[in-house]
C-alpha cells in the first residue's frame, strides 16, 4: 500500500524529470562517528536544484556547507535519506563526470604549467592531443588566463591560481559547477573583481553552480537561490528565491532589492543560533 | 638607510667580507680541525717518543725536536695530516691505476659494489615503498621486517651474507653489493612511503573527482610529489652503500678495495695506510652524494619544482 506522501513523492519525481532537475535530496543525514559519539553533519536535508540555478549554501563554520556539496560530489557518503544528482547516484554522475569541483585552495600541482594544469583532468579522460589543446585554450581563455599558459603555479597571484583551478574545473565540460568557498583566501577587491567574472561565465556557458560561502554579500550578489543552513545538527533554515535580475553587476549592491535579501539571509543566521559562540 | 647600515661595518672590518660568504667560515673550519689533528699528533705519539729517546740513551731532547720527530714516525699511533697526504699522493697520483698499492684501484673495486648495491638497494626500496603505500596487507606484513632488518648490526650479518652467496655458487662482486643493498634499501623504503603518502588530501580528492584509476593517481600525482623524498633518501641509501661495500669487504679477506687496504694496514700496524684509506673513502662518499645533490636540482628545475 502507498501512502498518501509517497503517491506525493511520486508525482513530485514525475513532474521534477520534466522540470530538469540536476540535483534531488530527500531526508539526506550524514553522521560521522568519533571517539567522543556521533557528531550530525547532515541532519534531515531536503532540497532540489533545477538546471541554469546558481545555488549558494550560506552558514557558519560546522553547519555542514562543505559537507553538503561533498555528498553532491561523491566524496562522502549520506547515512540516511537519498540524492540523485543528474538522476543517477553521486557515484554514477562522477564516473560520467557530471560535475567539476573547485577547492577552496587552487590545489594546481607544482610541477606542472599553468596548461599542464588544465590538462590533467583531460589527460585522465584519455582525450586525444589536439582536443585537450582546444580545450585548454577555450577554457584559459574563459578565465582571462590566456598567454600564461607555460607559467608555473608559483609564478601566478592567488587569484589567478583560483581562475586556473576554476578553467580545469571547466575543461572536463561539466554541466554543473561544485564550488567549496573558492575565494575564500583572497582579498575583497580581488573578490568583487572573480565574482563579476563569475557571473558573467555563468551568464555565458549557462551552467548549474552550487556555491559555498560564509560571506553574505557574496551569496547574495552571486545566486539565484540561497540556502542558509545552521549547524548542531547542520540542517537547512532557510530558502530564498532571489528575484534580482540574472544580468547583475556589482553596483546592484547598494539596492534595496539586494540590501532586503542579505537581511533576510543574516536573520536567517540569527535565528539559527548561528552567532551564539 | 638600513643599506648603508648593513655596509658600513663591512668597509671597516677587512675580515667581515670574508666571514660573510661561504668561503670564510669553511675555510676556519679546515683551519681548526688541521689545529686540534696536529695538537692530537704530537700528544698521542710523545710516549712512544720518548721509549725511542730512552733505548737510544737521549736525554735532554728539546722540544722542537721531540714535536718533529712525533710527526715523523713510520708507525705513529696518530699520523700527522701531512703524513695523510703524502701518502694519499703517492698512492694516487704517483701509481699507476692498474698497480696493487694505487688506491684509486682500490677505491675503483669499492666503488663499483657501492654503485651496483645502490641500485639494487633503490630499485628495491622504490618497490617496497609502491607495495606498501597501496596494500594495507603488505604494509602489515612487511614493515616490520623491514624495520627489524636494520636492527641488525651490519658486521653480524655481512660474514653470514658472504658464506650463504658463496655455497651457493655467487661470488665476486654481487655478494658485497648485497651488503650495500641491505644497507641501503632501508632509507629508500622509508623516504619513498613518506613521499607517496605527501599529496595533500586536497590533490587526493581531486584525483577522486575526476574518477582517476590508482595507476593514474600514481603517475600524476604520487610518484612526482614523492621526487624530493626519493632524492634525500637516495643521498643517505649511498652513503650507506659505501659503509656496506667497505664492510663487506673486511670478513672476506678481500684483497682488493678500501676494505680490504684497512685490514691489511691494521694487520701489519700501517697506521698512516689505513688514514689515508678512511680519507679516501670519506672523498668518495662526498663525491658521490654530491653527484646525487647535482641530480636532484636538474630534475626538480626541469619539474618546474626548483625555484
Amino acid at each position: 500500500m502507498l501512502t498518501a506522501a509517497e503517491i506525493e513523492d511520486g508525482l513530485e519525481d514525475a513532474m521534477s524529470s520534466q522540470a530538469n532537475r540536476v540535483i534531488d535530496i530527500d531526508n539526506l543525514s550524514l553522521t560521522f562517528e568519533t571517539n567522543d559519539g556521533p557528531v550530525h553533519a547532515l541532519s534531515d536535508i531536503d532540497l532540489k536544484i533545477e538546471e541554469g540555478d546558481f545555488v549558494s549554501f550560506i552558514g557558519p563554520s560546522g553547519c555542514g556547507k562543505t559537507t553538503l556539496l561533498r555528498v553532491i560530489a561523491d566524496l562522502e557518503q549520506p547515512t540516511a535519506g537519498s540524492i540523485t544528482v543528474n538522476g543517477v547516484s553521486p557515484e554514477q554522475a562522477r564516473i560520467n563526470r557530471a560535475y567539476g569541483y573547485v577547492f577552496q585552495a587552487a590545489a594546481l600541482y607544482p610541477w606542472r604549467t599553468i596548461a599542464k594544469n588544465v590538462a590533467l583532468p583531460l589527460e585522465i579522460m584519455g582525450l586525444s592531443r589536439e582536443e585537450q589543446q582546444q580545450r585548454i585554450q577555450k577554457n584559459m581563455e574563459l578565465v582571462n588566463l590566456a598567454g600564461f599558459e607555460n607559467k608555473y603555479p608559483w609564478q601566478l597571484s592567488g587569484g589567478m591560481q583560483q581562475r586556473a583551478s576554476i578553467a580545469r574545473a571547466l575543461a572536463v565540460e561539466p554541466d554543473l559547477l561544485l564550488m567549496d568557498e573558492p575565494f575564500g583566501a583572497l582579498d575583497e577587491i580581488v573578490r568583487d573583481h572573480l565574482n563579476e567574472q563569475l557571473l558573467q561565465l555563468w551568464a555565458k556557458t549557462n551552467k548549474t553552480v552550487v556555491f559555498v560561502t560564509h560571506s553574505i554579500p557574496e551569496a547574495v550578489f552571486l545566486s539565484t537561490k540561497i540556502v542558509v543552513l545552521c549547524p548542531r545538527p547542520g540542517r537547512i533554515y532557510d530558502v530564498i528565491e532571489s528575484d534580482l535580475p540574472r544580468d547583475r553587476n556589482l553596483d546592484i549592491r547598494e539596492t534595496p532589492e539586494f540590501l532586503k535579501i542579505a537581511h533576510r539571509v543574516r536573520e536567517g543566521l540569527k535565528a539559527g543560533h548561528s552567532y551564539e559562540d | 638607510m638600513s643599506d648603508t647600515a648593513l655596509t658600513a661595518p663591512r668597509s671597516t672590518n677587512p675580515f667581515a667580507g670574508l666571514m660573510s660568504g661561504t668561503l670564510g667560515p669553511v675555510l676556519v673550519v679546515v683551519l681548526a680541525i688541521f689545529a686540534i689533528w696536529y695538537v692530537a699528533a704530537v700528544a698521542l705519539n710523545t710516549p712512544f717518543q720518548q721509549d725511542m729517546y730512552e733505548r737510544a740513551n737521549q736525554t735532554d731532547v728539546p722540544m722542537s725536536q721531540l714535536v718533529r720527530d712525533t710527526l715523523a714516525q713510520e708507525r705513529p699511533v696518530l699520523p700527522a695530516p701531512h703524513q695523510v697526504i703524502v701518502e694519499i699522493w703517492n698512492t694516487t697520483v704517483e701509481k699507476k691505476i692498474t698497480s696493487k698499492r694505487s688506491l684509486i684501484y682500490h677505491s675503483g673495486i669499492t666503488l663499483s659494489s657501492t654503485l651496483l648495491g645502490f641500485l639494487i638497494g633503490t630499485l628495491l626500496g622504490i618497490l617496497l615503498a609502491v607495495g606498501i603505500v597501496h596494500s594495507r596487507v603488505l604494509e602489515k606484513s612487511l614493515m616490520p621486517w623491514v624495520i627489524s632488518s636494520q636492527t641488525i648490526p651490519i658486521l653480524a650479518i655481512a660474514p653470514m651474507i658472504i658464506v650463504v652467496l658463496n655455497a651457493v655458487g655467487v661470488s665476486g662482486l654481487l655478494p658485497k653489493a648485497m651488503i650495500s643493498t641491505y644497507l641501503s634499501f632501508f632509507p629508500v623504503t622509508v623516504g619513498m612511503v613518506k613521499g607517496l603518502r605527501s599529496p595533500e588530501v586536497i590533490h587526493m580528492d581531486l584525483m577522486h573527482t575526476y574518477s582517476a584509476t590508482r595507476l593514474q593517481a600514481f603517475w600524476k600525482l604520487r610518484l612526482p610529489y614523492a621526487v624530493p623524498y626519493l632524492f634525500t633518501s637516495m643521498k643517505i641509501g649511498m652513503a650507506a652503500s659505501l659503509v656496506g661495500a667497505i664492510v663487506g669487504e673486511l670478513p672476506t679477506g678481500a684483497v682488493a678495495g678500501l676494505g680490504a687496504r684497512l685490514l691489511a694496514g691494521s694487520y701489519y700496524g700501517q697506521t698512516i695506510q689505513i688514514w689515508s684509506a678512511l680519507l679516501m673513502a670519506a672523498f668518495l662518499a662526498g663525491s658521490l652524494v654530491a653527484l646525487i645533490g647535482a641530480l636532484e636540482k636538474l630534475t626538480l628545475k626541469r619539474m618546474g619544482m626548483a625555484r
